[in-house]
């Protein structure tokens, strides 16, 4: 699909958003705000790709199980498998119910996975993985984990919820530079929208405006905008004023201010008669005098002062 | 109060603050019927280095040079949502009131610390034991604040509910005090799209707070 292409589809033709998003692979990054939020468009994604049939795991550092779970039913329940990094992530109750290993073993632990099928994996969210682990460690495990493998049924479609606001520019773009498909989320008057990014190999990337709401069974429903007032139409039956009337000044000139306009010379531009009349003073100049009272204690000395500078 | 309350304020910005009386309810009674467990940040910051102590204080980050986190205060919540004794009924929808964390930032805690902290919380308070946190977070404003920032935004977003205080656009007025939006961000509770955020004026009084729409303040009608 050509970029033109791409943007002169419309909302109604193209694939639904999510279908979209799903059929990139690779890494999807959702951008979200404190005003906008993002995990109920991560739980539609995640909800779509259980319908395809895969197998979903969430790292889940921000909610509960029991939170995350809520609003999905029980066959979608069934394919999501919840590794909890939100009780204990850092193993302060030391009770052993902790995930070993922390964040990163937890990360690594879907990389090296052995079980057959591609899987969706769901990272809610990446704001505090980053906050927990450094940048670059984060970004080797997510280019390890979304990297396409040869073998097609070992795909790995990697779903990661960032909060913009918490992280400088930097690992912000570096992020975003791993990720297939960016989803900006933002919204006006009430309505939700999402800035879709999409990075095709070999092509230019293509942008797309969703404006949408969710359902409380995480469906996704597309809506066409919020609705705008009205603009109030000018009146067609009160004739146009004509600014020129009653001017205090001219518009234009008649041919004669126009002659006498051009030949006008200029006070700073020297020409050669300038030049002879200030060598030459005519009759009716008189030379300048200089008239000089010296006080008492003037020194009036002849010399130059500048004679011994041998300059 | 019916249900058991947890308090922890230093008490260093909010002066009027005393354990005495606060909305019209005697904090002190509370206390006595063990319904209110209060940590005075300020008193015990105090202890903590005049005072020899034994086994961890809750405020161990103020001596230690290199502050990791603020696992000991955690420990402080966790052990004060355990019932004392077989008989007493365990804390049943508890609540954890937080004055304030922005004073934790100027204690030399990294925010991070900080949201670790309420992340581990939000876990005992809210998950385990089903009850509500409330925390005071002082947004800087205009000054350029980047760890006050990370602790705003990041707390922001841990939060179903944010009531954002701020003074009159115009400036001081005797009758309102200030405007308090309200943010709704529990996405499981989807809402009209009308109804995410309120705006109220507010008028703060001897022992409550009167609330009143835009521009509708009794003072002006």
């Amino acid at each position: 699909m050509t970029p033109s292409e791409g943007v002169g589809r419309g909302v109604e033709s193209v694939l639904e958003m999510l279908e979209s998003l799903l059929a990139l692979g690779g890494m999807v990054l959702l951008r979200d705000s404190v005003e906008w939020e993002g995990r109920s468009l991560l739980k539609a994604l995640i909800k779509k790709s259980a319908l395809y049939g895969e197998q979903v795991h969430v790292l889940g550092c921000e909610v509960s199980e029991e939170e995350f779970r809520e609003g999905f039913d029980s066959s979608i329940n069934s394919r999501l498998v919840y590794h909890d990094l939100f009780r204990d992530p850092l193993n302060w109750s030391k009770t052993g119910e902790a995930l070993p290993g922390g964040p990163l073993e937890a990360l690594r632990a879907l990389c090296g996975r052995t079980d057959p099928g591609p899987i969706t994996v769901a990272l809610d969210s990446l704001s505090w993985l980053l906050l927990h682990l450094p940048c670059t460690t984060l970004c080797q495990a997510l280019h390890a984990l979304s990297r396409q493998d040869p073998c097609p049924g070992k795909q790995v479609r990697v779903l990661g919820l960032l909060h913009e606001e918490l992280h400088g520019p930097g690992p912000v773009r570096t992020l975003s530079s791993l990720a297939q498909a960016e989803v900006t989320l933002s919204g006006a008057m009430g309505q939700a929208s999402a800035h879709i990014l999409y990075r095709r190999p070999r092509q230019h990337p293509t942008h797309q405006t969703q404006w949408f709401s969710i359902l409380p069974d995480f469906s996704l429903d597309l809506q066409g905008g919020p609705l705008l007032e009205p603009q109030p139409q000018p009146d067609p039956h009160t004739p146009p004023v004509d600014p020129t009337n009653h001017l205090t000044f001219n518009l234009r000139l008649s041919k004669k201010e126009r002659e006498a306009k051009d030949s006008l010379a200029l006070p700073f531009q020297f020409s050669s008669e300038k030049q002879q009349a200030l060598l030459r003073p005519g009759p009716g100049q008189a030379t300048s005098h200089i008239f000089y009272e010296p006080d008492t204690y003037d020194d009036l000395d002849q010399e130059d002062p500048d004679d011994d500078l041998d300059v | 109060m019916s249900e058991r309350d947890l308090i922890w304020g230093p008490g260093v910005l909010r002066s009027s603050v005393s354990p005495v009386s606060a909305q019209g309810v005697s904090l002190t009674a509370a206390r006595e019927r063990r319904q209110l467990v209060f940590l005075e940040g300020l008193k015990s910051a105090v202890d903590i280095f005049f005072r020899p102590q034994e086994e961890p204080h809750p405020l161990q980050f103020l001596r230690e040079a290199n502050t990791r986190n603020l696992q000991p205060l955690y420990e402080f919540v966790r052990e004060a949502l355990k019932p004392t004794d077989e008989e007493e009924a365990a804390w049943r929808c508890p609540v954890l009131l937080v004055d304030d964390l922005s004073v934790l930032l100027s204690l030399g805690v990294g925010a991070v610390a900080v949201l670790d902290f309420i992340h581990y919380c939000r876990a005992t308070v809210c998950w385990e034991r089903k009850g509500n946190i409330v925390a005071l977070v002082h947004d800087s404003g205009d000054a350029e604040d980047e760890e006050n920032d990370i602790l705003l935004n990041g707390l922001s977003h841990q939060s179903h509910l944010i009531l954002r205080a701020e003074g009159l656009a115009t400036g001081f007025c005797k009758d309102v005090h200030g405007q308090l939006k309200i943010l709704w961000r529990r996405p499981s509770q989807p809402t009209a799209p009308r109804d995410r955020s309120l705006t109220y004026q507010y008028k703060i009084q001897d022992k409550s707070v009167s609330f009143f729409a835009k521009g509708m303040s009794p003072a002006v009608l």
